[in-house]
């Protein structure tokens, strides 16, 4: 029993993390059919943002918000310098922007702060076990838990019941009609650039929680977990980033818990064998998008 | 009300639209009309903002909307129903229409209005309200893209060949409804290549070929003219 819900709760806090790394994702691949490859850096910015108010003894709750806040700033910067003035270019020239403009704030991580992990602070709630039905698990991955739930849930809501979120949903599917309807691109993909944003500060308080601490290629792993998760559950889903994440943890987990310790190390070759395989079943990934689409 | 002056749209070196000139009045129906590849869509296309133009003005009363983006030209009271039949196919009916007001999204009390009269002009919509838009039939979803054109409260309505390929007993029923738009004082610009049924309903119409216009009067006119067919079979 212990076991069972220990089991139950790694996935569904690692899974609820990789679903949020997902969504920030795909949000930004459904409108504008481009991953942004600059994504793992806005986790990035939340880290060095909780690094750099560490000693300005702010309560943690303000540095957090503050992180979360920077990374929707950037978010919406990635927009403006990488996306916008190359938007009705070429996906080629966009995909390199988006590139390097990852590069460009990693080096700026790396030469103005420092090339070596540096402390995150973390409430200690984040470091407390509790014991649940005789399994002992970190506070932090109830928090993560917790967490996903209320994200994911106003996600849902946003998508579903207000006009901004019905308009994304129908500019991810054919962005001329929607902008034939009067819904304005720009107000439309900067939201997107915003909301994503906002899912990597908050993923990068999740992520950086577990590990304490940030280096300038903290979003390296977020990004392709994001990446093979979106791939898996249907790039141009958004249910589908949700259970992609889910599946890549449960994959991951069940692998952890499995594999002898020699064999441990070859985990994401494990990993990656059985997304081959999911791939090999259904191309498209589990949950196909909607029909049609077309860039700007 | 809609005016069209030397209108060019190029793809590349293709011309596909060389400087065509028209006029639709207000609570006029002016049909275009053309076989396939005449550029009648690229005109609709250019008025919509949707592409670019290579010369030549469009003013919507008396407001010059050449290089309007999209949205410009909606807020500018100009409605767009492209041939593509594009509803949102994963939002449901309802949704679809809300974002049909969607430049009007805070006057709630227009909007329910306006709804209510347009699900009196289409109950089947009101019936599906809930139901997603990809899963209506094809003459469900063109009288969709109507209603939802109409929520903007559009002074001229652009309709792109609305009966491509939905069924004889659907064609009438499409064009029933447009004459009942057209009775309700509605500006209406139709582009057809279904020339019957286009010149019962319009006032005027204009033949395009080869993306010049070849010929233009009323209904009357264009029906009586000996060679109209010969436009069409490329003669």
């Amino acid at each position: 029993m212990a076991f069972a819900i220990q089991f139950l709760i790694d996935v569904l806090s690692l899974g609820g993390a990789y679903a949020l790394m997902a969504l920030g994702l795909v949000i930004i691949y459904g409108i504008l059919r481009l991953v942004n490859f600059a994504y793992g850096e806005l986790i990035m910015v939340a880290g060095y943002t909780m690094f750099l108010t560490s000693g300005s003894g702010l309560p943690w709750l303000l540095m957090a918000v503050l992180a979360v806040a920077m990374a929707v700033v950037f978010g919406i910067l990635t927009d403006y310098v990488a996306f916008r003035p190359v938007r009705a270019k070429s996906v080629t020239a966009v995909l390199i922007t988006s590139f390097a403009f990852s590069n460009l704030l990693q080096n700026a991580a790396l030469l103005f702060i420092s090339p070596r992990p540096r402390n995150v602070p973390l409430p200690d709630i984040f470091s407390q076990t509790v014991s649940i039905g005789g399994a002992i698990t970190p506070v932090r991955n109830l928090i993560t838990i917790a967490a996903s739930i209320v994200l994911l849930a106003a996600v849902a809501f946003l998508m579903r019941k207000t006009t901004l979120g019905i308009a994304m949903r129908a500019a991810a599917t054919n962005f001329t009609m929607a902008r034939m309807l009067g819904v304005p691109a720009n107000l439309i993909i900067s939201s997107a650039f915003a909301l994503s944003g906002f899912l990597a500060g908050v993923v990068g308080l999740l992520w950086i929680g577990r590990i304490g601490t940030v280096v300038p290629g903290v979003g390296l792993e977020p990004l392709l977990v994001a990446f093979i998760a979106t791939v898996i559950g249907g790039m141009r889903s958004l249910p589908g980033a949700v259970v992609g994440g889910f599946l890549l943890a449960l994959i991951d987990t069940t692998l952890n818990y499995t594999l002898s310790q020699d064999l441990l190390k070859f985990r994401d070759a494990f990993t990656f064998s059985l997304v081959i395989l999911i791939l090999l079943w259904r191309p498209e990934g589990l949950i196909k998008g909607p029909a049609s689409g077309q860039r700007t | 009300m809609l005016d069209v002056r030397e209108l060019s749209v190029s793809y590349g070196t293709i011309r596909a639209v060389r400087g065509i000139s028209f006029t639709v009045g207000k609570g006029e129906l002016v049909s275009l009309l053309g076989a396939n590849g005449a550029g009648k869509s690229s005109t609709i296309k250019a008025i919509a903002g949707a592409l670019k133009t290579s010369g030549g003005a469009v003013t919507l009363e008396g407001k010059d909307i050449t290089s309007a983006n999209p949205e410009q030209v909606i807020r500018a009271g100009l409605a767009t129903v492209p041939e593509t039949r594009d509803v949102f196919p994963d939002l449901t009916v309802a949704e679809n229409l809300m974002l049909g007001a969607y430049i009007h999204r805070r006057d709630h009390a227009g909007n329910r209005q306006n709804l209510d009269r347009l699900h009196t002009l289409f109950p089947r919509l009101s019936e599906r309200a809930s139901q997603a838009a990809g899963t209506l039939s094809g003459g469900e979803q063109q009288m969709l893209v109507i209603a939802r054109a109409l929520m903007a409260r559009p002074s001229v309505l652009l309709l792109d060949e609305p009966s491509l390929g939905l069924a004889p007993a659907i064609v009438e029923r499409i064009f029933e409804m447009i004459e009942t738009l057209k009775k309700s004082g509605l500006t209406i610009l139709l582009v057809e290549q279904n020339v019957n049924q286009a010149l019962a309903v319009a006032d005027r119409a204009y033949v395009m070929r080869l993306g010049a216009i070849v010929a233009s009067g009323t209904a009357d006119e264009i029906r009586s003219t000996s060679d109209l067919s010969a436009h069409y079979l490329g003669g």
